[in-house]
């Protein structure tokens, strides 16, 4: 059975508790302190990864660290179609790939200008802001073009992947650090597409299907 | 009213602010309180300091109930009492610091109100079908406002809930920027947990908020209690931030008859009497 090192709060803890109910994976909660007891920064916790930062798994002994590479993992492992990691087709495998590069972006400006809003987070919060503008601006003609030919997802194809589950955290939670949606109509209706998964989790911030004030 | 955020309001600049949870400040902390850019620390024994952050001038700062407090007016002797905190066998700690992009107002009115907590706070506060508020008092008591007599059906009620009850609630509102809310302690029949929402006002549209605990619960550890609580608060802020305008109208016409909470109503009403200009939109200004 997984062990998730978990912080309710987090997206990037979240990404994995989506990814595991969408896939059906059992796993237990090993909730950390994150704040304001910032227990992933202990001496204890180094132990368990000495970059301390969550999150992390442990599958039967098996230990990993990255929210990226733990969806990569997960799919990996636990999706005997092959398609939310698709590795039988070069092409989408490469898009994925890019596509979870550019998760790490979302994840470093939309992500980062929530905690600097949320929880007093230092960082220089007008660059990450326009840095998110700028990613946000990209995937909302990127998804406007696929909408076009009748695709649905980031990467091409008719199957959602792990892409689609590391961005949408920073998308779905941006409006918590003063990123406002309101200019990405194709943006917003893909956040709608991801909410309409089986198996969907939210986590508190993120607003079911048919809640949102915004959307 | 307000030029840049920084507060003209006598009322409002004349109260404490919590500006943080004690064993959470480390080094000296540069922040805005009121619109007005000040510092604050910890000196030799953990004696309270704040300062403004152009001159340095000394503000006037103290600890109270665990969190550092200064003012940038004039303000009482004392910060309101909150006298549960002196029952020995209660757990005093802050649940949590949220920085949210809300009035102080607009924070403390979504605090008072109980017909949310099934759509927000789904599963935990509050759970369809039981969505109905039933009657309740609200009265003044020595110049502040109280709501008694609230009860609600709740799914679990807090950390150390076991089974669903019909949870009682109290509000008080002793601030104009803060208040409390005494509810059923699971365990302790005749007794009330308290918690309250002391928020820190960065200036009129952007607050830092700290959930206060004063718990009768032996069985949780403060770091079980705190996920709880932080669920709760981030389950709230996409409805608070979302609310425009972002300061509070005081109008009784303004945003009528959506929610027709009584509690909230008299605590518009109350911020009017008192004068309150700032982190709100006064009746008559539109
Ligand atoms: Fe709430």
């Amino acid at each position: 059975m997984i062990t998730l090192y978990d912080y309710e709060l987090s997206v990037n803890c979240y990404k994995q508790r989506l990814m595991m109910a969408i896939l059906g994976v059992e796993y237990t909660s090993v909730p950390v302190d994150f704040y304001p007891g910032w227990e992933h920064k202990s001496a204890e916790f180094a132990k368990i990864n000495p970059l301390g930062h969550i999150p992390v798994i442990d599958d039967d002994g098996f230990m990993l660290r990255d929210a990226h590479a733990i969806l990569v993992y997960l799919a990996s492992r636990y999706d005997p179609s092959r398609l939310w990691y698709p590795v039988d087709d070069p092409c989408r495998l490469g898009e994925t790939a890019q596509w979870m590069l550019f998760a790490e972006g979302t994840t470093n400006t939309a992500s980062s200008a929530r905690l600097h809003d949320n929880l007093g987070y230092d960082f220089d919060i007008d660059a990450v802001r326009a840095g998110a503008h700028k990613l946000f601006r990209v995937m909302d003609e990127h998804l406007w073009f696929r909408e076009r030919e009748g695709l649905d997802w980031v990467v091409s194809g008719a199957h959602p992947t792990i892409a689609d589950i590391a961005l949408f955290p920073d998308v779905a939670l941006s409006e918590e650090g003063g990123i406002s949606r309101l200019d990405y109509p194709a943006l917003r209706r893909w956040t709608d597409r991801v909410r309409r998964i089986p198996g969907f989790v939210t986590m508190p911030g993120v607003i079911a299907l048919g809640e949102s004030p915004w959307d | 009213m307000s030029v840049s955020g920084v507060c003209a309001d006598p009322v409002v600049r004349d109260q404490w602010y919590a500006l943080a949870a004690v064993d959470e400040i480390g080094a000296d902390v540069s922040t805005r309180l009121l619109g007005l850019p000040i510092g604050y620390g910890l000196g030799p024994g953990g004696a309270a300091r704040a300062w403004r952050a152009d001159d340095g001038a000394p503000i006037p700062a103290r600890v109270s109930y665990g969190y550092l407090w200064a003012s940038v007016g004039e303000p009482p002797a004392e910060v309101f009492d909150v006298p549960e905190t002196r029952e020995p066998d209660r757990r005093i700690f802050n649940a949590g610091t949220l920085g949210l992009a809300v009035s102080a107002p607009r924070a403390v009115e979504n605090f008072l109100d109980i017909a949310h907590f099934p759509y927000v706070h789904r599963g935990l506060l509050g759970d369809e079908p039981h969505t109905e508020v039933a009657d309740y008092d609200v009265v003044d008591r020595d110049g502040e406002i109280w709501a008694l007599g609230c009860r609600f059906h709740q799914p679990r009620a807090a950390a150390a809930s076991t089974e669903e009850v019909v949870a009682q609630y109290q509000y008080r509102v002793p601030h104009p920027y803060c208040a409390m809310l005494y509810k059923s302690a699971p365990g302790h029949p005749d007794r009330l947990d308290a918690m309250g929402i002391f928020t820190h006002p960065l200036d009129d549209e952007r607050i830092r908020a700290h959930l206060f605990l004063c718990l009768l619960d032996d069985v949780n550890t403060d770091a079980t209690i705190r996920r709880f609580q932080q669920t709760i608060l981030a389950q709230d802020m996409p409805i608070l931030e979302n609310q425009h305008p972002k300061r509070l109208p005081l109008d009784p016409r303004a945003e009528t008859p959506v929610r027709c909470d009584k509690t909230a109503i008299a605590y518009r009403r109350w911020l009017s009497s008192l004068g309150v200009t700032y982190g709100v939109i006064p009746a008559g200004a539109g």
